[in-house]
């Protein structure tokens, strides 16, 4: 019944980033050359998928669990430290190159396509080189 | 080189609408963020076999999105790579380095963490949102690519 769950979640997901246009960088870059060939629909894809989950999250996490968990998963940090603003900040460099972020390629696997396989690979070094590099820090002093 | 791309406001409306549908029903079910850098990245150090599973069918049902939107319309959905290999390769690594120091990205944060109204999600928001800006430009308009 999770696994059930889970796949349904992923597929909904996988088929509104296919709809929307997020899991095309031509479209994500031009959303972001306001200078340029400015394409605005990906504020309806952001400003849709926010109103309905802020919405929804409000009947759901009003409840006392989730349906097929015992509890809620959700973060546990506050603090608006280094590592989230600088990660956060080098990720927009990155999406802002490719016009792919996790959420839109990772659907796009779907698609078949080389390039999609070629970012998957190249974020998944990218992840692990992080990983290393945040255990090394903290078995060291948290210096990142 | 520069694709132009048409504006499709209700399409990406209702794209966005299941994005937020999915989000809620994996929280609703499993209390889990729909966040896809989490999902993908827990894939390889999960805590036992059942954290595994719930991420494995999470991201083969993602994957399942594009072919389900071709079996219906006969129609994959478009993928224009305006860049060479070598900067998707860079970019590629990039992201996995900045999503992983920062937390989460566009559907953990941008989406999930904003509906939250978590402090930390808004700053990482607008802060990528502003850095993609300026790159898009820098590249675009200064750089001339």
């Amino acid at each position: 019944m999770r696994l059930i769950a889970s796949y349904i979640s992923g597929l909904i997901f996988g088929i509104g980033i296919s709809i929307s246009g997020m899991a095309n960088p031509a479209k994500v870059l031009n959303f972001f050359d306001v200078a340029g060939t400015w394409d605005p629909s990906l504020i309806f894809v952001m400003g849709g998928a926010l109103i309905v989950t802020f919405i929804g999250y409000r009947f759901v996490l009003r409840r006392p669990s989730p349906t097929l968990e015992e509890t809620f998963k959700l973060p546990t940090l506050s603090d608006i430290d280094l590592p989230l603003i600088g990660g956060s900040a080098i990720f927009g460099i990155g999406w802002g190159i490719t016009g792919f972020c996790p959420g839109g390629v990772l659907p796009a696997l779907g698609t078949g396509r080389s390039e999609v396989f070629i970012f998957t690979g190249a974020l998944l070094a990218g992840i692990f080189v992080a990983k290393a590099l945040l255990r090394m820090s903290t078995n060291t002093t948290a210096t990142v | 080189m520069i694709v132009e791309t048409v504006f499709t406001p209700w399409q990406s409306l209702s794209g966005g609408v299941l994005i937020g549908a999915a989000s809620i029903l994996l929280m609703a079910t499993l209390g889990r963020i729909m966040g896809a850098t989490g999902i993908l990245a827990g894939l390889f150090s999960p805590s036992n076999a059942n954290d595994f599973g719930w991420r494995a069918a999470v991201l083969l049902g993602m994957v399942s999105g594009p072919i389900a939107i071709f079996a219906i319309t006969g129609q994959m959905p478009a993928v224009q790579v305006p860049i060479s290999t070598t900067m998707l390769v860079v970019g590629g690594l990039i992201v996995g380095v900045g999503v992983t120091f920062g937390s989460g990205c566009t559907s953990g944060h941008g989406i999930c963490g904003m509906a939250r109204l978590s402090p930390r999600s808004i700053v990482a928001t607008i802060t990528f949102m502003l850095t993609t800006g300026i790159t898009v430009y820098v590249i675009r308009h200064l750089l001339g690519g």
